[in-house]
C-alpha cells in the first residue's frame, strides 16, 4: 500500500517543562531523520499536529516553536482529559506519536516592514509563541513588535522564563498583566483584563498587523478595541481550534459552517471570520 | 443487448462468486432486506431497497488504520494493509451509486485516504434500474433518476415485464463481469421496463439558497424538536461519511480503529474545556442538512444526499430528509 495518512511518526521527547498547574511544554525531536526533513519542507508558522500516544489517542496542539529553529519541535498543551493525560505521564526520553504539520499558517511574508501587535491570554499564548519567536528571529524584517499578554493568576502565565527575556529584550515591547485579584504581592506587571488593558495602551494601527488568541470571552472583548483602535478586519489575524480527529479534512468534525479549521485554518483573519456563522464557533 | 432471465440472479451471483468475487447483494434476511455478502441459499431480493447502503462496504463501520505493539513504556508501530478484496455490487441502486461520487471526493480531498480507494479500486460497481420507488424515495429531486448510471460499471435493466435484466456494462470492470457471467448472459433482444415513477417533492436549489441565508433560522428548532439524536440516519445514509478515531489496547498490542461517527450525536464537537459549538439537537440538525444541502455543494459543487430514501424509512421520529426539504422549500415560498 502507499503511504498511509493517518500514521504518525515517531518523536522523542528531549526535555520537559511545567509552565503553569497542568501546563507542560514538551520539545520533541523526530527519531527518523527523513521525517524531520520532510516536516521542515512543509512547516509554516500557524500550523499544527496531532500529538499522541498508542492506546490513548491523538489530540490536536498547535507547534509552539518557529520554522527557524529546525532541530526540534515543540509544544504546549494543558492535562485535560484523557489523551492529554497519557501525554502528561511521559517522561523525557520517551517516545510519542505525531501527524502534521497540516493546516494553513500565518502570511508573516506579507508583514515584512510592519509593526506587529501580539496580544494573547492564557493558554492561548503557545499558538502566538512559534510567530513571536519566527518574527524575533528574523527581527530586522520587521518594524515595530509589541506583546500584550495577560492570564488569570500569575500562576497561569506560561512561558515565564520567555516573557522575561522578551521584557528585556530593547526590541520588543512587552506589557504582561493578570486578572483583578490574580496578583501577587511582588507581581510588577498590570493588574486588569486584556481587552481593558489593550485600550488603555492604545497601540497605533497604522502599518499595523495584530496577531490575537485567546479563550472565547477574550476575544469578543477585545477584537471591538481594535475595531475602535482603527485596525481593519482584514489586519487582524487568529488561530482557532475545534475538535478534531483527522486533521485532514476528512472526518468531517471540525467544520464551522463550510469552512475546515484544518484546511482552511486554523489561521483566520477577522474579515475570514465574520463571514463564517456565529452560532457554530 | 446482452440479457439474462430475471430468475437467474442467484446463478449469476454464483458465477461471480465461482470467479473469485466477494458477491454483495440486497438478500432476504428475516423480514428485512439487506445488502450483504451473498452465499448459496442465500435469496437475492431484488424488489426492495435494502436497508442498508452500499457504503458499508467501501467504508466499514469499524476498520484498523493503526497497530502497535507495546512493551513497558516503549512503542513499535506496525504495518496495516487495508482489506480490500475484490468485490462487485451487485444490484445496487442508482442512488447508492451516485454516491460513490462524494464519497470518492472527501476520501481523496488533498490527501488519499488509501484504505478507501484500496476498497473502491478492488470493488465493482453494478446497479440496478428501479422498477418501483416507495413514497420515501426522492432521487429526482436531488439530481438523480431511478436508473441512473451514475457511479456503475454495469448496470441491470429489468426488461419485457421484469421477465429478463438487460445486462449494460458501462467500464471495462463492467465487461470483466460480463465475461465472468460466461453464456448466463445471451445476445437478444428485450425491451426494457419503464423505470419508477418519483415524482418531485421538493426544488433542491430553492433549498440550497434558503440554507444559505437562514443559519439562525426558528424553524431548524422545530424541525428537530422530535430528533433522538440516535445517529440511524447517518449510518443508513449512502452519502454520510464522518468518523471517530479511537485507540484500544492491552499491555502488548495497540489498536487504532476507524469507526462510523455522526454529527447528530452530542459528543461529536464537543470541546475538551467543555465548549460544545453545537450544543443541541436543533444545532446538531442544521448541521446535518447545511452539511448536505449548503456547505458540500459550495466546496465540491454536488450535493451529498442522493433521494435513497433511507432516513425517511429508518426514522421513527419522522424526520425524513424529504420531507425537511419539502418544508424549507415551502419556508422559502411564504418568505417571498
Amino acid at each position: 500500500m502507499t503511504e498511509n495518512v493517518y500514521q504518525p511518526t515517531t518523536m522523542r521527547i528531549a526535555s520537559a517543562r511545567d509552565e503553569a498547574p497542568d501546563v507542560r511544554t514538551f520539545r520533541l525531536e523526530f527519531t527518523d531523520e527523513a521525517a524531520r526533513a520532510k516536516f521542515f519542507e512543509k512547516y509554516r508558522v500557524g500550523m499544527f499536529g496531532l500529538y499522541g500516544l498508542p492506546g490513548a489517542g491523538e489530540s490536536t496542539f498547535c507547534v509552539a516553536s518557529p520554522p527557524t529553529r529546525t532541530g526540534y519541535v515543540e509544544c504546549t498543551f494543558r492535562k485535560t482529559g484523557r489523551v492529554t493525560a497519557a501525554l502528561h505521564d511521559r517522561e523525557v526520553g520517551q517516545t510519542i506519536t505525531y501527524r502534521g504539520p497540516y493546516g494553513n499558517y500565518f502570511p508573516i511574508e506579507t508583514w515584512r516592514g510592519r509593526n506587529i501587535l501580539f496580544i494573547a491570554g492564557g493558554i492561548a499564548l503557545p499558538p502566538m509563541r512559534s510567530v513571536i519567536w519566527n518574527v524575533l528571529d528574523r527581527r530586522e524584517e520587521f518594524a515595530k513588535v509589541a506583546i500584550v499578554y495577560g492570564a488569570r493568576t500569575v500562576a497561569d502565565l506560561v512561558y515565564k522564563h520567555e516573557l522575561a527575556e522578551w521584557g528585556q529584550r530593547g526590541d520588543v515591547q512587552l506589557t504582561t498583566t493578570v486578572d483583578p485579584g490574580g496578583e501577587t504581592p511582588d507581581w510588577k506587571g498590570k493588574i486588569g483584563f486584556v481587552p481593558t488593558v489593550l485600550k488603555e495602551l492604545a497601540p497605533g494601527s497604522e502599518n499595523c498587523v495584530a496577531v490575537v488568541c485567546g479563550p472565547p470571552i477574550m476575544i469578543k472583548f477585545t477584537m471591538p478595541v481594535l475595531t475602535d483602535l482603527c485596525f481593519k478586519p482584514a489586519d487582524i489575524y487568529t488561530t482557532l481550534e475545534n475538535r478534531m480527529k483527522c486533521g485532514i479534512g476528512k472526518c468531517g468534525r471540525c467544520n464551522v459552517g463550510s469552512v475546515y479549521v484544518c484546511k482552511d485554518g486554523p489561521v483566520f483573519t477577522l474579515e475570514q471570520l465574520n463571514k463564517l456563522p456565529q452560532g457554530d464557533l | 443487448m446482452k440479457v439474462f432471465d430475471a430468475n437467474k440472479l442467484n446463478d449469476l451471483a454464483a458465477a461471480l462468486a465461482a470467479k473469485g468475487y466477494r458477491v454483495i447483494a440486497p438478500v432476504q434476511d428475516g423480514d428485512v432486506v439487506r445488502l450483504a455478502e451473498w452465499a448459496p441459499g442465500a435469496k437475492i431480493q431484488p424488489g426492495v431497497i435494502p436497508v442498508n447502503s452500499a457504503k458499508d462496504f467501501l467504508l466499514p463501520r469499524s476498520e484498523v488504520i493503526g497497530r502497535y505493539s507495546l512493551d513497558g513504556n516503549d512503542f513499535t508501530p506496525q504495518q496495516v494493509t487495508p482489506e480490500a478484496p475484490k468485490t462487485v455490487l451487485l444490484g445496487v441502486r442508482p442512488c447508492d451509486a451516485m454516491s460513490l461520487a462524494a464519497l470518492d471526493t472527501v476520501f481523496n480531498w488533498d490527501y488519499a485516504d488509501e484504505f478507501y480507494n484500496a476498497r473502491r479500486a478492488a470493488t465493482t460497481v453494478v446497479s440496478l434500474a428501479c422498477a418501483s420507488a416507495d413514497d420515501q424515495c426522492f432521487c429526482t429531486s436531488v439530481g438523480g433518476r431511478p436508473d441512473s448510471t451514475a457511479g456503475a460499471d454495469a448496470i441491470l435493466r429489468p426488461a419485457d415485464g421484469a421477465k429478463r435484466f438487460i445486462f449494460d456494462a458501462l467500464s471495462e470492470k463492467g465487461q470483466v463481469i460480463a465475461a465472468a457471467a460466461g453464456d448466463l448472459l445471451t445476445e437478444a433482444v428485450a425491451t426494457v421496463d419503464a423505470p419508477a415513477d418519483v415524482p418531485q417533492r421538493f426544488d433542491a436549489r430553492t433549498v440550497t439558497r434558503w440554507l444559505a441565508d437562514n443559519f439562525d433560522s426558528p424553524l431548524w428548532k422545530e424541525l428537530s424538536l422530535t430528533c433522538l439524536g440516535c445517529g440511524a440516519c447517518a449510518y443508513a445514509c449512502p452519502a454520510c461519511h464522518c468518523f471517530d478515531i479511537q485507540d484500544e489496547a492491552t499491555r502488548t498490542q495497540g489498536v487504532r480503529y476507524r469507526n462510523w461517527d455522526t454529527c447528530g450525536l452530542g459528543l461529536f464537537t464537543l470541546h475538551a474545556s467543555g465548549h460544545n459549538p453545537r450544543p443541541d439537537q436543533s444545532a446538531r440538525w442544521r448541521q446535518r442538512v447545511m452539511h448536505k444541502f449548503c456547505y458540500f455543494p459550495q466546496r465540491f459543487e454536488m450535493l451529498a444526499c442522493t433521494g435513497c430514501g433511507r432516513c425517511g424509512r429508518l426514522c421513527q421520529a419522522g424526520l425524513a430528509m424529504a420531507e425537511v426539504c419539502r418544508r424549507i422549500d415551502e419556508a422559502s415560498k411564504v418568505a417571498k
